[in-house]
């Protein structure tokens, strides 16, 4: 067997999922049964049969992939539930599987492909995909790129309304339609507790839990994620500072920015310009903002 | 021998893994070691706590990459992006190599994220050089391929892991990270002797050791990095230093990760290996 061939044939069965009782599949990826399946081309030792041997393989695939989304998405899980948020990783991981050659990108499908697959969620649907939104902005931000922060004085001379400011890369701002910020930082708690803690107080914490989720009732709240001291927090900010923010983004001139967001704003005439200055304010203090490109549109 | 064209003509002690729960004691109470090894997947990465933390590292402490997801041993191409990125890592490390293992894990763009075992044939030995290859000529570090804990053979296979080893190696013209931890764990899941591998091994090749715990279970052995290393282990290591020199050590613990001290005491338990095969050579 040529190399190629033989590494299809052995990933295609590393990858299929295991059975219930997390076991290798009686039956191949091609339907036929997985001992002779293994057998073609792994050998038997005094201990262990093809299968056997093809099998360690395969659980350390699925263990491992398991427990990466675990780390990465305990928000959903919560929203889930163990048993389901399993079942939905496993699906998952089948359609999606990684195509990067680091595990930290594996949930980089995961809002498009639960999006697409309703089925999981069920009537809390919103709710885990704004958990998601966040928990991946979280990894985007933990490890994004930070450019050099905007000093005031690169700012004289700068082309008033058709300044275009940009956002330091690891800033991801988010709409959301849950407070699931609240939630999150919640189940990071318990599960910071939850280490030191006995399967009692485990059990007792799993039930605050659930009904924490249960009861979370909708509320659109926009958040901006970001780091301090490379530590990640997530800030709510204002529907208008949210639609700022996003503007700059998308590289639109200050000026646009500004005036598309406050279109219908319900902030009094006379008090906007405090407003608009009071937000740009603390995001220069947070370090938002890059230092001015030399182009010309800036000069 | 030590110092030779495949670690960089480097002269590195004992060094020990870094890892995220040592951070906050290596950072405030800056211990005493010779060098720390880092994973290079951990930071191939736009910025954040990770880097900063490796930046301060790199300030006080001689630093060496090792990696995890080149897969020289895959039949597709090198991936661009692992390749740009890991360069990037170099410059900023200015590591004096690079290792990663003699395996395969990826397949038409698809990664297992494990380090699945080579079938032993020309073949294979072809496309993995050319691979080392490329990868040393674009990265412009000396590579040495690291020896994985297997738990399958395959049919196909048409010389020994040893064999297969010196075929690649010979064939790339590039440097071994071995792994005596791996040579036990495989020797024992495929019932061979593993002083024959060690004393089969192109010695002058030999870049850096890694020395290691594992998981015995009723039928194989897991590579698993949890527990101190075994005495059969600590001989293969004293067998390929007598063969290699004082070279370069390290010791790997991933999982269950005791104190950093613990951690460097286990370490250091090959000084007393080093000494006598220093003592050997000066009388």
């Amino acid at each position: 067997m040529k190399l190629l061939k033989l590494q299809r044939t052995m990933a295609r069965a590393v990858m299929q999922p295991l059975t219930s009782s997390e076991r290798m599949q009686r039956k191949a990826p091609d339907g036929r049964a997985m001992r002779s399946y293994a057998a073609r081309f792994i050998k038997p030792n005094d201990r262990l049969t093809s299968f056997e041997r093809l099998e360690i393989y395969n659980r350390q695939y699925w263990f491992r992939l398991l427990s990466s989304m675990l780390e990465d998405f305990p928000g959903l899980r919560s929203v889930l539930g163990d048993r389901r948020f399993e079942a939905m990783c496993k699906a998952y991981i089948v359609d999606c599987p990684s195509r990067s050659f680091t595990l930290r990108n594996l949930g980089a499908q995961l809002e498009s492909w639960l999006g697409k697959h309703p089925q999981w969620a069920g009537r809390k649907q919103a709710l885990a995909l704004d958990i998601v939104r966040l928990e991946w902005a979280d990894i985007e931000a933990f490890d994004g790129q930070a450019e050099p922060v905007l000093r005031l004085e690169e700012l004289s001379g700068a082309a008033g309304e058709n300044l275009r400011l940009k956002l330091q890369p690891y800033v991801q701002l988010l709409d959301l339609r849950y407070p699931v910020d609240d939630l999150l930082l919640e189940v990071r708690k318990d599960d910071e507790d939850t280490d030191f803690a006995s399967n009692a107080f485990q059990e007792r914490r799993k039930r605050k839990r659930v009904q924490a989720v249960a009861q979370l009732k909708p509320d659109n709240i926009f958040l901006a994620v970001h780091r301090i001291d490379n530590s990640v927090y997530f800030r709510r900010i204002q529907r208008e500072e949210f639609a700022i923010l996003t503007a700059l983004k998308r590289g639109k001139p200050l000026g646009k920015a500004i005036e598309a967001a406050l279109r219908g704003t319900s902030i009094a005439l006379e008090e906007r310009p405090a407003a608009v200055q009071k937000w740009f304010q603390n995001w220069a203090t947070l370090g938002w903002f890059c230092q001015l490109q030399k182009n010309p549109a800036n000069s | 021998m030590p110092a030779n064209r495949f670690n960089g003509f480097t002269d590195y002690g004992i060094g020990i893994g870094l890892r995220a729960p040592h951070y906050q004691h290596i950072l405030t109470r800056k211990p005493v070691v010779d060098w720390f090894e880092i994973i290079s997947e951990n930071f191939m990465i736009d910025g954040g706590r990770p880097l900063q933390v490796l930046d301060e590292i790199l300030e006080q402490y001689k630093v060496v990459q090792h990696g995890v997801s080149m897969y020289f041993g895959s039949a597709e191409k090198p991936n661009r992006e692992h390749l740009r990125r890991l360069k990037e890592l170099v410059k900023r490390t200015k590591t004096p190599w690079v290792s990663d293992h003699l395996c395969w894990g990826s397949v038409d763009g698809r990664y297992t994220h494990d380090l699945l075992p080579m079938p032993y044939t020309f073949e294979a030995a072809k496309i993995t050089a050319q691979k080392v290859r490329e990868v040393r000529d674009f990265l412009e570090v000396p590579v040495a391929v690291e020896n994985v804990s297997s738990y399958a053979e395959f049919h196909v296979s048409e010389m020994t892991e040893w064999e297969f080893l010196n075929e690649v190696v010979e064939r790339a013209d590039c440097g071994i990270l071995l792994d005596v931890n791996n040579i036990y764990v495989s020797s024992q899941n495929h019932s061979f002797d593993p002083v024959a591998y060690v004393s089969s091994i192109p010695a002058e090749r030999i870049a850096q050791i890694h020395i290691a715990g594992h998981s015995k279970y009723r039928k194989y052995i897991l590579d698993t990095h949890d527990h101190p290393v075994i005495d059969p282990v600590w001989k293969l290591y004293e067998r390929a230093i007598q063969r290699a020199g004082h070279t370069a050590t390290l010791l790997e613990w991933d999982d269950s990760i005791p104190s950093f001290q613990e951690v460097h005491n286990e370490a250091l338990k090959a000084n007393r290996f080093l000494s006598a095969t220093l003592l050997a050579t000066a009388v």
